[in-house]
């Protein structure tokens, strides 16, 4: 369904590669996640997807086609497009919100509001209490459901979301992720997801995609990384959760104690 | 200070045509500079090297001054109109509505473009990429997204912008717009400050209540208060109106303004009065007249030539030595007759004829101290000028009549001092100082008790009231007609009587008033004459 061929990105012509030579396939109705520290190139590789950046070299194709082929408008109203910073439209009701896509497609009136109405629905916010709330009356978790609809508002089958749950408190991040993997399997999308989580990129993922210094160094199941590290950027990033878990463990022991 | 029933009066009476043309030039203005601005803006903002050229250059205009930048334009018309006028035999009016609008729009836009480049800039970025991502094209993301974001720093560009021109229209007097600043103008010239309360009060007025109904709009736009939007709208529809109709309808033919004739009038006291007799005489010969005050001396006589100005008072000295640049000294009949062979020839611009009086730089001393030393010519005073001091105005002592009098006459004088004209005549009034440089005309020689001591040897220039009318105008001989029984007519201590009744601090008579007073004695019986 996306899939990414030998593709770099070079930010000073070619002096040095913020992304090189990525190959990537995420298949239909998968769930990838690229993992990764902080400027190891996993939001450059996302936003190559849907050309909010343009790759120096290598090829992308989303369902079969060239995204380089494409009006790069036209694409980005058939990807949903989820980030952290939420970026809801903050002059906008929360309906009004949801239904920019579909409205930008010129879907009849009666349809984006249907649509709009079943996907607050279907995100956990019931329509007829939050479709004309301000986002700022919303919390950062509903204002992050939202997000989600508005992505899914167009029956986009694709979905880039870069650390979409990264600002929430614990609670709120645990039931959005387990909702929005309810939401992945029920509707079949197919999603590539960034973040530097790794308990989240467990969790969530079909199969993880791990960047170190703009490389693609393993690709594989949650359970393959951790059996089988293909080196120590790996193997330190499957330690971390691991050891979380073993100090919880010892402090839950100790007061059992 | 004086509550003067007839100042107030006065005020009232000019109200409905100050307030409109307030108004109008305004809101004109203002939706020019909105139309301009945004527009503008938006092309710039994406584009980093022409921002900062268009801001700079909005920024440049912003420090000509307001009356200057006024100025600027009725120079650009007049110049336009020496092109135009030859090639395609038309010109555009260089005094009055079209510099004032193209002035004030250029000064509202500054403001306006300022805060939607900013406001555009200063959307959150997540949001801006929010809009790209969602499949927006760069004028969708504009228009739905950062516009809206945008619109509360726009609107405070546009209620800068608002109170700035409100308050700049009020210098469109001097090029010829009338505006709440005739109030402020002729006031402070006249010395009627229920004329200049009025100017400022309500120019500051207009531009609160403005501001505020802009100011709900938006507010009611940002909570979507259908109320308030509606209330702000109707507010400024009645401010619009309110303003503009009462002088529409209440100025006689209003739409037929154009054909009323033009009095111009500089910016001093003697100027408004005899704009005023004019306009009286004209209106009752049964044609339609109004006054166009303060205009700058220059410009009055750059806009009669031009045909923006009908009729005005000059004086036959400014027209020999500032005109027609002549240096050497003349009798009055001379200049008189040269003066309007040279008008007539070089401008098309008809001199009807001298109004009867001077209004002549003069040496004037107190009438006591010139009989004690029996003084009655320049000549008396030379013998006494070693042991004397004279006081002048800041131009005097700087003009040619000065160095032709002191060369002609050997003055040599013991000392002198520079004074503002009312100061002046104070300090010879006390003794300070023992002769003073006056206006021949100047209410306050009598008022002062004051002697103007001949000039034997003709070396001051004459400086004779004379009415001037322009080319368009000289040949309607209804008008010409009209004005003729003003000419030869007016005497000087009648002029100086009505000057003084308009500039004096105790019982003040208004420009009119005095215009009316004048009239009187000119229709008196003709042993007054």
């Amino acid at each position: 369904m996306i899939e990414l061929c030998g593709v770099c990105k070079s930010y000073d012509g070619g002096d040095s590669f913020a992304v090189r030579d990525v190959d990537l396939h995420v298949a239909e109705g998968e769930l990838v996640v690229l993992l990764g520290e902080s400027g190891c190139g996993k939001t450059t590789t996302l936003k190559m997807i849907n050309r909010l950046i343009e790759p120096t070299s290598g090829r992308i194709t989303v369902d079969g086609a060239d995204v380089r082929e494409q009006d790069a408008v036209l694409l980005r109203r058939r990807i949903g497009y989820v980030f952290q910073r939420i970026g809801l439209f903050p002059h906008m009701a929360v309906g009004e919100n949801v239904a920019v896509v579909p409205r930008l497609l010129g879907w009849p009136r009666r349809e984006t509001a249907g649509r709009v109405d079943e996907l607050l629905e279907l995100v956990g916010l019931p329509a007829g209490e939050y479709r004309d709330r301000l986002p700022r009356q919303l919390s950062g978790g509903q204002q992050q459901r939202v997000g989600v609809a508005r992505a899914l508002a167009a029956r986009a089958k694709v979905m880039l979301m870069d650390e979409p749950f990264g600002a929430l408190d614990p609670l709120t991040r645990v039931a959005i992720q387990d909702e929005f993997r309810r939401i992945h399997d029920r509707l079949g999308l197919t999603t590539l997801m960034v973040t530097h989580d790794m308990t989240e990129a467990l969790l969530m993922a079909n199969r993880i995609a791990v960047l170190d210094g703009g490389r693609l160094v393993q690709v594989g199941t949650p359970q393959e990384l951790m059996t089988h590290p293909a080196g120590r950027v790996v193997a330190r990033l499957m330690d971390t959760p691991k050891r979380q878990a073993d100090r919880l463990e010892a402090i839950a022991a100790g007061e059992g104690g | 200070m004086e509550w003067d029933a007839a100042q107030m009066q006065e005020a009232f009476r000019n109200l409905p045509e100050y307030l409109g043309q307030h108004v109008l030039i305004t809101a004109v203005a203002l939706g020019l500079g909105i139309a301009i601005s945004l527009p503008l803006a938006m092309i710039v903002v994406r584009r980093a090297r022409m921002r900062w050229g268009t801001l700079a250059g909005a920024s440049v205009t912003q420090t000509v001054p307001s009356l200057a930048l006024l100025a600027a334009f009725y120079l650009v018309l007049l110049w336009l109109g020496t092109v135009t006028g030859p090639l395609f035999g038309f010109k555009l009016p260089a005094l009055g509505f079209l510099p004032t609008v193209m002035g004030l729009t250029l000064y509202s836009v500054l403001p306006i473009l300022r805060n939607t480049v900013t406001g555009i800039l200063g959307v959150d970025p997540a949001v801006r990429e929010a809009a790209v991502a969602a499949g927006m094209r760069p004028r969708q993301v504009l228009v739905r997204v950062e516009l809206p974001l945008a619109m509360p720093v726009i609107v405070a560009g546009i209620r800068t912008a608002t109170v700035w021109v409100v308050g700049i229209a009020t210098l469109s007097t001097p090029i010829g717009q009338t505006s709440l600043g005739n109030y402020i103008f002729t006031g402070l010239q006249t010395k009627n400050w229920v004329s200049v309360l009025f100017g400022v009060v309500l120019a500051a007025a207009l531009a609160i209540v403005l501001d505020q109904l802009i100011g709900l709009a938006e507010s009611g736009a940002a909570q979507r208060s259908r109320r308030r939007v509606l209330a702000a709208g109707v507010g400024l529809v009645a401010v619009l109106a309110g303003g503009i109709l009462p002088w529409r309808l209440t100025v006689p033919d209003a739409s037929a303004q154009g054909r009323a004739y033009r009095i111009g009038a500089k910016n001093f006291t003697e100027q408004f009065i005899l704009a005023s007799l004019l306009r009286d005489t004209i209106q009752t010969a049964g044609m339609d007249a109004t006054k166009m005050e303060g205009l700058g001396s220059v410009v009055a006589f750059e806009a009669l030539a031009n045909g923006d100005v009908d009729v005005y008072v000059d004086y036959s000295g400014t027209v020999w030595a500032n005109y027609m640049k002549r240096t050497s000294v003349a009798g009055a009949e001379t200049v008189l007759r040269e003066m309007t062979d040279w008008l007539a020839r070089e401008k098309g611009i008809l001199c009807l004829g001298p109004l009867g009086f001077e209004n002549a730089y003069a040496l004037a001393m107190r009438r006591e101290r010139a009989e004690e030393l029996g003084i009655r010519t320049i000549a008396d005073l030379g013998p006494h000028a070693p042991r004397m001091t004279i006081g002048g105005d800041y131009e005097f002592f700087g003009r040619p009549e000065w160095q032709q009098m002191r060369s002609a006459y050997g003055l040599r004088f013991a000392e002198r001092k520079q004074y503002q004209s009312t100061f002046m005549y104070e300090a010879v009034a006390t003794g300070e100082v023992d002769v003073i440089s006056a206006f021949s005309s100047d209410g306050r020689i009598a008022a002062y008790d004051l002697v103007v001591l001949d000039d034997p040897k003709h070396v001051i220039p004459p400086y004779d009231a004379v009415v001037l009318v322009s080319p368009q105008a000289a040949r309607d001989r209804r008008l010409v007609e009209a004005l003729r029984p003003l000419l030869s007519a007016v005497r000087v201590e009648w002029m100086r009587e009505a000057n003084l009744m308009v500039d004096r601090d105790e019982d003040k008579r208004t420009v009119d008033q005095a215009a009316a007073w004048l009239r009187e004695r000119l229709a008196g019986p003709p042993s007054a004459k």
